[in-house]
């Protein structure tokens, strides 16, 4: 063990990893954290938490992540290049550690032009690439950026995201393997639909023996309703929506569409599991958390590790 | 008008590693303003790499290099020179390099840094192709520069936002790395890019760097 982290706990004992999600609110308050993470609790092994995620103004990853570790989760603190230069990010793993969080998810982020205050300027100093490199050189290194050496590194177990889905397809392992180079730990995935495309990635990770380099949890994420898979399909960057998964929920009465939409998560989970290599799943509930304790139980997935 | 400055020599000799046979391009008009890339310093640059073991298939100084058609017109009287050579070392600023990459299928390398623009964008008129890094990454990237050209400024790109060859930021811009990878694939030099660039030096860059007036 690298780190106290309880994720990696879990998947160094060669468990079937589970992590959640929490999307932090546009305000204040602590308690929208609390209760979702009360709903987590039990059917995950650590939890992450967004980063002004589509460069929308929220609470600050790390702080709701405090909040969830009170409730007693593991927190997976979210970082993104878009809002930090390499000073203001160093200084934030450094805080990020020292308060007890113990893993941490390493992104370039997404485009300010995308948010609620499209004017601002990215900073993109760093890439998530260089990123992950300089996370790895302050923990095993105990060095920054820089060259200049600390005291005390912060002991995180490091993580980062693909996409199998994005273009070009031939060039998505190639990323992989720069990030597994670079010090990623593990790798949470864009939320998969497209199976087959997924299935095809995997075997280039294999043929290239990365599987066994770093852990991978699948994104997964259930579908609402007919409309919110047709809005993923051709409005959020970097998704791939099948026709296929439009239809099985079109092919249900319309009251039953979100039960359908449980239904299909458990059914990719249960296929994502059959594929050598994959490690684990990122059950991405956004704003239907309450989905969590039922979708992990209807998986086989409880109790947890 | 762009101003630039040579690169170091020893990392112009990294750059043609393993190469033997270099053909030259210079710049009458910016560069040779600013002394970095006009005939005087291409003739300078042939015997300084001949001193270096290097045969220099042949050289021109183009009137604009950054005019594409012009380019691609003069270079044409070079075909065979161009050809017998194993790469094209540029002496200008990144605009002429990215017009070199855009009209020939050789291996490209920058010769410069691009200092400032001065207030000009080269004869490329459709849209921005330097934005005055001051450390030019032309070398790895086929030629394409992902500072200029990447919504994000990626250098290790592309990013998840990629699809169909556009940037997620707005479908009428091709997406920088899909051009890089594209590039390097057809040069077959994508292992390029299985290296990890590290974290650039902006302190040198115009656009993140302290508001220094250079070269006036």
């Amino acid at each position: 063990m690298k780190t106290k982290s309880n994720l990696e706990r879990v998947l160094e004992a060669g468990h079937f990893a589970v992590t959640g999600e929490i999307g932090p609110p546009p305000s204040a308050d602590p308690e929208v954290i609390k209760r979702k993470a009360r709903i987590l609790k039990g059917h995950v092994d650590a939890f992450n938490v967004t980063d002004g995620q589509t460069a929308v103004v929220r609470m600050s990853s790390w702080a709701a992540c405090l909040i969830g570790k009170e409730e007693g989760l593991d927190p997976i603190v979210q970082m993104t290049c878009r809002d930090r230069n390499r000073i203001a990010l160093q200084m934030d793993i450094l805080g990020a550690a020292a308060l007890g969080i113990n893993n941490i998810l390493c992104l370039t982020g997404d485009h300010q032009k995308f948010g609620n205050h499209p004017m601002a300027k990215g900073v993109f100093d760093l890439d998530s690439i260089q990123f992950l490199k300089v996370v790895k050189d302050m923990r095993d290194e105990k060095r920054f950026q820089c060259g200049d050496e600390m005291a005390v590194a912060p002991n995180l177990f490091t993580g980062a995201a693909a996409n199998p889905f994005a273009d070009p397809f031939e060039f998505r392992v190639i990323r992989l393997a720069k990030k597994v180079a670079a010090g990623a730990d593990f790798i949470q995935t864009q939320i998969v639909y497209n199976m087959d495309k997924f299935a095809e990635w995997m075997k280039r990770v294999r043929d290239r023996g990365l599987h066994e380099k770093v852990k991978i949890l699948a994104g997964v994420a259930p579908i609402k309703s007919v409309g919110a898979a047709r809005y993923m399909k051709t409005k959020v960057p970097g998704m791939d929506v099948p026709d296929s998964i439009i239809e099985r929920l079109r092919g249900v009465p319309k009251e039953r569409v979100s039960k359908e939409g449980i239904k299909l998560c458990v059914d990719i989970i249960n296929q994502v599991r059959q594929i050598k290599g994959v490690a684990g799943i990122h059950l991405m509930a956004i704003e239907w958390e309450e989905t969590v304790p039922e979708i992990i139980e209807a998986a086989g997935l409880l109790p947890r590790p | 008008m762009l101003i630039s400055e040579q690169k170091p020599l020893e990392e112009i000799l990294n750059y043609l590693d393993g190469e033997k046979n270099i053909f030259l391009i210079g710049c009458k008009g910016c560069a040779e303003g600013w002394e970095s890339g006009g005939e005087k310093q291409v003739l300078e640059m042939k015997k300084t790499l001949q001193e270096h073991g290097k045969t220099i298939s042949g050289f021109v100084v183009v009137d604009l290099l950054c005019d594409g058609p012009l380019t691609k017109f003069k270079l044409r009287a070079h075909k065979s020179e161009i050809d017998a050579a194993d790469s094209i070392l540029v002496l200008t600023d990144g605009a002429g390099v990215q017009t070199v990459a855009e009209v020939t299928d050789k291996v490209v390398h920058p010769g410069c840094n691009t200092l400032s623009s001065g207030g000009a964008h080269a004869e490329w008129k459709e849209a921005e192709r330097c934005l005055e890094c001051g450390d030019c990454v032309l070398e790895f990237t086929g030629g394409i520069c992902p500072i200029a050209r990447c919504s994000k400024h990626l250098l290790n790109g592309p990013c998840g936002g990629s699809q169909g060859g556009k940037c997620e930021v707005d479908p009428s811009i091709p997406c920088a790395w899909q051009l890089i990878i594209e590039r390097l694939t057809k040069l077959g030099q994508l292992d390029k890019l299985e290296k990890i660039v590290a974290p650039k030096n902006w302190s040198v860059s115009l656009i993140a760097g302290p508001p220094v007036k250079r070269g006036l």
